[in-house]
Order: C-alpha cells, then structure tokens, then sequence
C-alpha cells in the first residue's frame, strides 16, 4: 500500500498558564479544620498535584485549567464551604464568533493533536446561524470503506488547485490539447496571510515552517516571505500587490502566485503567465453581494484558482442583510455549475472558519478548499483579546514564542483537523475530499429540516 | 486485580434469590435522598454563627430544609436544596424572616449558575433530581417542561382544551405501549405498562449497579432495559425478561444463550451521538471484568466498528434479522438506527425486513464517548426524523404494522408526550436514568476512571459510590414521576390513552410558527 497521508502529532503543553472553564473556590470563612479535606479526595487528583507543582514556574500544571468540574469536592465538603464557578478570564475569551469554547478546545487540538472526544449527548443550542444550521449527513449501511474507524486510511483529503479541462482534443491519434498544471494539497486547507497585528517574533516562520512539514500551501505576502527565518520552500504562495508584479525573485520559486482583483487583473495575470507558463496565478476578492457575477466574469477570463474573501466571522461585506459564508458560496458555487466552467476554476474560501466542522461544510457549501488564519495563532496562545490592534504589549507574549513550538502546535492542530474531517467523510460514506464540494446531497440544511417536518403541521414559519 | 464485584455481592445464581440487592422490587415510592453531604438547589441557604439554635426555623419550614434530629443540641447545617426561594415569603413559611437573630440568608446558588447546558438547564437537572427523590413532580419554581435550547422539543407546547371531557378519569387513562404491532405475526404480543424503556449502556462503559439498578425499576414497571454492547453479564439473568439484548456491530458478548434469553434483541446500526462512527470503549475502562466478558484484551481500546460488515443493504438487513429470529423463535426484533436524510426509507427498509420494533437515535442523544464534532454535527436531530418518519409510514400503510420508538435528547415526559404527538409510538429514556443517579453532565465519562461520581466508570474504587438498592429507587421513582405527569398531560389534554395520543399533532403548536394549520 502506498503511503498515506498522515500528520505526525507531538504532545506540546502551553508555554504559559492558558485558562480554563472551571475552577473551586472557598467561599465562607467558615472552615471547620476537620483535618478531612475533600481536596484529598479529589478522583484527579488535581489538588495534590497542583501543591507539588503549582509553584513550580512556568508549572503547567493548574487546576483552573484542569477541573472537570464533577462537584464532588464541593458536594463532599464537611461546612459547604467549596463552591463551583465559571473562570472570568475564560468568558473573556475569543469574541463571539470565535467563542470562549471554540479558543479552549483549540488549545487543546493544538497541545494534543487529538481529536475531541466527551461523554453525553450535545448539550448546546438546538441550531444557530451560518454554519450551525447545517447538519451532515451519515450513510446507514451503505460505505465506502468496508471497515469503519479502521478504514479511514482509505479516505483521501487531498485536493487539486487549478484549472482542470473538460475534455482532451486530438487530431487523429495526436493530443492537441494541453492540460494545465494543477498543484495538490493532500487536504482542503491553506494557510492565510497572518495579519499584521500578529505579524511578529516567530509567528509567520512557524506558520510557513508548519506548512513545509505537513506539504500544505501558506499564502504570505513578499515582507513575510523575506524576514521569516525559513529555508526557501516550495509551499509558500506569494500575496503580490502591484508594484511586486515586475521581476520580483519570491516569485519565480512559488508553483502559485495570488493577486488582488483589479480591473486590470487580466493583463496582470496574462503577464505572469508569460513569464512562467505552468506557474498557477490565483485572484483574491472580497465577498459581496455580486461575488457571483465577477466570479463568473474572472471564469471566464481563464482565471485558474479564485479566491474569495469573507470576514472573520464568515460574512460577506454589504451594508445591507451581509450574508454568511453558507449562503453566498452556494450561489457562487451554483452560478459556476450552470455556466458549466465549475471545473475550470478552484474555489477558495477565507474567513469564518474556526473549527473543522465550518471546513467540511464550507466545502459542501462548494469550496474546493479554505482557508484559515485565526485557529493558527490561538495554536500559539492567543486569546483575541484585541490588545495589540489597540497597540498594548501582548499578554501571552506573541512575540518571544519559539519557533520549534509555535510549529508543532500548528502542526498538532491541524493534525486533529485532519483527523476530524475523517470522521465526517467517514460518517457521511464519502471517500475523498474532491467529492465533497458541493455536495448539498450529503447534508441537511435547517430551513428545508424545519419546512418538511414543522411547516407542513404548524404553517409558516416567523 | 481490578474486579467488578464485593464481598457482598452475589456471586453464584442461589445467592441473588436471598440477597436484599436482588429482592423483589415494586413500584412503590420511597423518599430517596441524594447521595453527597451537600446537594445543590436552586438557592443556598447560609446560617451565620449568631444562631442561638432555638428552632424556630425547624418549626417554620415545612419544607424540611432545617432539622434538628433528636438528641441534637444544635439545628444542623441547612439542607438548602429543598428551599423553594424568596417565593417562601408569601406563604408564611419563611424562614429568613422569621428567625429571631436574623442569621439566616438566602442567595441564589452559585454553583447552580455553572450547572447543565441548553439542553439540560440547571433547572432541568434539578427537578429530575427532585423527582428521582420524591416519586413525584416538580415543584413549580423549577422550570421542568423545556429546555433552553431554542428549537425542536424546547419550542413545541401543548394547546391545552378549556374543558376537560366529562367522564375522563385520571386513574382510567391508559399508558401502555404494544410492541408487537405486526398482523399475521406469532411471534408474543409483548405489552410495556408505560411507554418507554431503558436505553442500552453497556458493561464497561457504565458501572454495573446503575446497569442492575435500571432493569430492576424496569422489571417494576413492566418494562425493558438494555444490555448495550458489553455482553451479558450473569447477574443481568434473574431479570431477563425485562433486558433487552443488543446486538452491535462489534458483537461484544453476543451468544446462542444471549440471544435465546430475550424478549427482545435489538440490532444496534448506529448510535445518535455517533452516527457512522461506531462505537469506542477507551482503554482505560477495559478493566480486567470487561475484558474477560467482551473476550478482549485488558487495557486495549475496543472498537466497535461500522457498519456491520456482513449489512451493505435492506436485503442483508433482512438475512441478519433471520437469523436472530431462527435463533430465538418467541422474540421480537428491533432494529436501532440514527437519522440520516433518507431516514423514512431506513424505517420502511426495517419494516419490510421483518423488524418488530424501528428504535430512531436522533443527533443530540447520549453516549459514554463520542467525537464532539460527530455529536454536534452529524445527523439530525429526533424532532425532524419523528414527524419525517411517521408521516410516511403512514403514507406507506404500514403505519399500524410498526412500533416506532424514538430517543436522543428526550429528557422529560413533556418531551415524551410531545414526541407521542408527533408521531412515535414509544421513547427510550437513557440521560435522565443517569441523572436521576446524579449525573451532572460534566461530560467526563470516556476515559482514565471514569465517572468521577461513580455512574459511568469500571473503577473499583469509584463503581463503590453506588449501591444497587439506592439507584433503584431513585429510579422506581422517576418512572413513576413519569408516569403521573404524563397522565396529567393526557387528562388534561382529554386523550385516553397512549395510542389515541400518536400523531395528534394537532394537540401541539410551535411557537416559532404561525400555527395557521393547527387551529384551522
């Protein structure tokens, strides 16, 4: 059997002391000294290890971030003087899009490399917007890999970027047509530019040091590309704005370039074209209302790969009704499948993808790939506190993070990513990521649950 | 050596007959406090150092929060989680105001805030907690008909009728549930006295007096519980008509004897929490036990793979339904399935195969461990698959050939009643058994000991939390709490019985829609 792709993850434990939900505090003065403490009792033994370590600087080892919250101390206390309470640095966490949940369990896939497992059934919101009101699909008995978790090896997540042909012409038995290049990720996931706000001591290195590793594509722009301390590589997509078009030597080495759209795009990637045939020139836009027309437009000018651009919770940019990311790449996608060039062009989207499952779904909403940023710096620590887009020192020192980390813990991440998109493929019967894009069959969207099983009993809907 | 049993448990068949864990249990009520010093409640109740102990509040309470227990000198710490709130003030039993010294404060407690989640509200827990110790409903400060989770169950409510019909009787109202819904079948016309049964938890995920505790109140009550896929330990024999034996995908402990013991074998396809996943029983509680009963290694982490390998379509469904019913000729068979988008078909494709019993696990439904993305994404949750699989059943004319039973994040008997009307003949309860037992919900269930208040767990130490007799009246308990608060639904409602209550979605609106159609 040929080699699989596989993302080697090494436990790496936070640098600093990350936050956690839960913690016991004493609440009364009112200890009785019984000499029987709960603590002792604690079935993790959190508190006698936290006395052995707790000092132990930079100790890792913090019950903060470690209670499980089972009560059994605070339940157990002789005076009921222990009480259970929600860490509020943890509420402080993320913003509302990326959710104090979200930022922990990030932690964690990034320590760990592992995937997520809990007891009890889901115990959050029935559904939600965007992303959370999309459910997908399972297949009862029907697989494509005839042994389950074991299986899995047989799914495929890698992806080809660029344009692929519909047909091959010949002329009597020659070939006269020519396939263009196309570029593989062995999974649907870029790195995206690291805004500057983050843009500092090892962050970008580590980012574009992670993609070399696991083979995944790191788009940077030319001033990253040239301060990070990295040996030239192959995986790195220049972001070029103007004035870099011209003899610019990052750029003869990426196997693809990206550009902003501009009216003159087409002259522009003409250009590069040029000067490097097989070289893959992808166009970055913003989504908007009309991204489905222009998407159109830049198809049909032959560009290859599109990249289209949301917000950091995933909204397109409009002064009206903006939309989320589910809705506006279905209608690209679906404008693109009618005009019958879907295949010509590589959809990428960035912006709002915060947890594994937004990846999948972004893909069957149409994406052939996505991209991520965030995820990629709260591996590193962050919190989101926003300090340093107001020009405040970084609380988690974003700056003095080590390389060998900051690597691993992007690479761990992204592992667990890996392995989470398996279980989706896997639970929905399909074996390779390609075939996921677009396929609303494998999915169940909110609206259309609620219109068949609701609507039709109690009316319309408010 | 890690063993499941004690001294004192029962180890050969004469004994469970003369030991008091194994006596006869009825459906009697008996108040069963909870198990740790200091149960939570909605409020705390705080006594300052100033209280002169004069009783006053003993005397006031009629909620039994304070006590002072003959031969005490003092009233004893206060037993907070039965106050009812700053509501008491009205009634004339208020402690707080009422203390001559002024030493008592009431707060809303603490801890409760960092309680449950959307589906499982603090208040949620707590009157299921308030009904495993009482037998009865909760009290009304205790929001215990929805959750907070903001679709399906939590947004459905029941149009009550202005006037009750005359002649309806609470004591006439009829809750049993017949399982054997097929025509032309010789197979036992199986009837359960309420219309829901235990949900299967295997030995090796959950600890096994929870498990013996869950058939005993089951054989009470005339129902089933189910052995889930860890085998069939021999301390489940003296219940055996009462367990049901679930065939998984791994086949964990599945024999001739297993199968020929059942009433009712069940084919697990899929799990709600894990559709398409299989099942995963960490290495860390594979203790020695476990792996001499599921012929496993100690310490290694068992898969139970998906599918079944031998089932790629309803045809082969149909063999592997055969071949039980060849190997036990008087039982019925289930076949327990998740909620993919073609989910109707799944149900017919059950029935024409020969299935007694379609048991749907919706999205949201429990597990001892699951990935979180499996749990909060795949599949859909049980409300859609209810009114989807019902209606065409009864499109399809076999409506009335099959029983439909449906779990997954049912956590009340308002939600079982709602799921009635929506169209299911019968719920399998298994969440709210385990919090009837103390669960919290932390969700720590999968790995290292387990459960750290001894639910889920094959620790030695932690498995002793627990004892038989105790879960087993708590759980005697929540049936019948079940029991009189469905009957209250069904009288008020003016239904007669269960099956009269199936698919009245017209006894329901939701709030999220106009409801044109309902009251027209």
């Amino acid at each position: 059997m040929p080699a699989k792709f596989h993302i080697h993850a090494q436990l790496t434990p936070p640098r600093i002391r990350p936050e956690g939900k839960l913690g016991i505090v004493d609440w009364r003065e009112d200890c009785s000294s019984c000499k029987n403490c709960v603590k002792k009792g604690c079935v993790y033994g959190l508190y006698r290890d936290e006395q052995d370590t707790l000092h132990d600087e930079p100790g890792y080892l913090d019950y903060i971030y470690q209670c499980k919250g089972c009560l059994t101390c605070v339940q157990n206390c002789t005076k009921n003087i222990l009480t259970r309470v929600v860490n509020p640095e943890y509420e402080r966490l993320g913003d509302a899009y990326f959710t104090p949940d979200i930022v922990l369990t990030t932690w964690w896939q990034a320590e760990t490399g592992g995937v997520p497992v809990s007891g009890c059934g889901y115990g959050g919101p029935f559904s939600g917007t965007g992303f959370d009101s999309m459910w997908t699909d399972m297949s009862e008995i029907v697989r494509p890999t005839r042994d389950g978790i074991h299986g899995r090896e047989y799914i495929n997540t890698g992806v080809d970027i660029g344009r692929k042909i519909g047909r091959l012409d010949f002329s009597g038995m020659e070939l006269t047509s020519t396939p263009p290049k196309l570029v593989q990720s062995p999974m649907p996931i870029m790195f995206n530019v690291i805004p500057s706000q983050w843009d500092r001591g090892a962050v970008v290195s580590s980012v574009l040091n992670a993609a070399k590793k696991i083979g995944l594509f790191a788009i940077a722009s030319p001033n990253q590309i040239a301060q990070a301390s990295i040996d030239k590589h192959n995986h790195i997509v220049p972001f070029l704005n103007d004035t870099d078009l011209a003899g610019n030597k990052i750029v003869d080495n990426a196997p693809m370039v990206m550009l902003p759209d501009s009216e003159t795009i087409k002259d522009k990637v003409a250009k590069l074209k040029k000067a490097k045939a097989d070289r893959i020139v992808a166009v970055r836009l913003s989504a908007a209302p009309k991204s489905a027309v222009r998407v159109l437009e830049l198809a049909r000018h032959g560009i290859e790969v599109i990249n289209l651009v949301f917000d950091d919770h995933g909204m397109e940019a409009s002064a009206e009704k903006p939309r989320h990311m589910r809705d506006a790449v279905r209608e690209v996608h679906g404008a693109l499948v009618k005009e019958k060039v879907r295949d010509e062009v590589t959809l990428i989207v960035s912006g709002g993808i915060a947890l594994p499952e937004h990846m999948a779904k972004a893909i069957i909403c149409g994406a052939d790939l996505i991209t991520v940023d965030i995820p990629l710096v709260l591996a590193m620590d962050c919190r989101l506190c926003g300090e340093c887009k107001r020009g405040e020192p970084c609380p988690v020192e974003l700056e003095n993070v080590e390389e060998k980390y900051a690597t691993q813990r992007v690479i761990n991440l992204m592992g667990s990513w890996h392995s989470q998109l398996l279980e989706m493929l896997g639970a929905m019967g399909i074996r390779e990521a390609r075939r996921l894009r677009g396929e609303v069959g494998r999915c169940m969207f909110f609206e259309d649950l609620e219109r068949a099983a609701f609507g039709r009993i109690f009316g319309k809907r408010l | 050596m890690t063993t499941t049993t004690t001294k004192t448990t029962p180890q050969t068949a004469e004994d469970f007959s003369s030991h008091p864990d194994f006596a006869a249990v009825t459906r009697s009520v008996a108040s069963t406090g909870p198990r740790y010093r200091n149960e939570m409640g909605k409020f705390s109740i705080h006594r300052a150092s100033t209280c002169i102990s004069c009783g006053k509040c003993v005397e006031t309470c009629k909620y039994g929060v304070h006590t002072k227990p003959a031969g005490y000198r003092q009233v004893i710490r206060p037993f907070d989680y039965r106050c009812i709130g700053p509501d008491c003030e009205k009634s004339g039993t208020y402690c707080i105001a009422n203390c001559p010294t002024k030493s008592l404060t009431l707060q809303e407690n603490p801890v409760y805030k960092t309680l449950g989640d959307y589906r499982w509200t603090p208040d949620l827990l707590s009157s299921t907690w308030h009904m495993a110790e009482t037998g009865h409903k909760p009290p009304a400060y205790l929001e215990s008909q929805v959750g907070n989770s903001g679709g399906g169950f939590d947004r459905l409510r029941f149009v009550f009728p202005d006037k009750i019909p005359s002649g309806l009787r609470r004591e006439d109202i009829d809750t049993k549930l017949l399982l054997n819904k097929r025509k032309n079948d010789s197979r036992p016309k199986v009837t359960i006295d309420v219309p829901w049964y235990g949900g299967g938890m295997s030995f090796g995920s959950t600890n096994i007096r929870a498990q013996l505790a869950k058939v005993r109140a089951a054989q009470a009550w005339n129902t089933f519980s189910c052995t889930g896929e860890g085998g069939y330990p021999e301390r489940f024999i003296p219940y055996k008509d009462h367990m049901i034996t679930q065939v998984a995908t791994g086949l964990f402990g599945v024999r001739e004897e297993t199968i020929q013991r059942a009433r009712i074998v069940e084919f697990k396809y899929a799990q709600g929490a894990k559709p398409g996943l299989g099942g995963h029983l960490l290495g860390t509680k594979n203790t020695p036990a476990v792996a001499a009963m599921r012929e496993a290694m100690v310490g290694t982490s068992l898969f139970s793979p998906f599918p079944f390998h031998s089932v790629y379509s309803i045809e082969d469904h149909k063999k592997h339904l055969d071949w039980i019913a060849h190997v036990n000729r008087t039982t019925l068979l289930s076949a327990k399935v998740s909620t993919p988008n073609d989910v109707e078909m799944v149900a017919v494709g059950s029935y024409c195969a020969g299935a007694h019993i379609v048991h749907l696990d919706g999205s949201y439904g429990g597990t001892g461990a699951a990935p979180n993305i499996a749990k909060k994404n795949i599949a859909m949750p049980i409300e859609y698959a209810i009114s989807n699989v019902h209606q065409f059943l009864v499109a399809e004319g076999v409506r009335d050939e099959i029983t439909l039973i449906v779990s997954g994040g049912i956590r009340s008997p308002w939600d079982i009643a709602k799921a009635i009307a929506m169209g299911a003949d019968g719920i399998v309860i298994g969440t709210a058994e385990l919090v009837a037992l103390g669960c919290i919900r932390c969700g720590c269930c999968e790995g290292g000991r387990g459960c750290a208040r001894g639910i889920c767990t094959t620790d030695s130490e932690l498995l002793e939390l627990l004892t038989v007799e105790w879960c087993t009246q708590r759980l005697v308990n929540l049936h019948n709490a079940f029991r009189e608060i469905l009957v209250d639904i069904m009288y008020r409602l003016g239904v007669p019985s269960v099956s009269a209550l199936r698919g009245r979605t017209d006894l329901l609106m939701h709030l999220d829609y106009d409801n044109e159609k309902v009251r027209t």
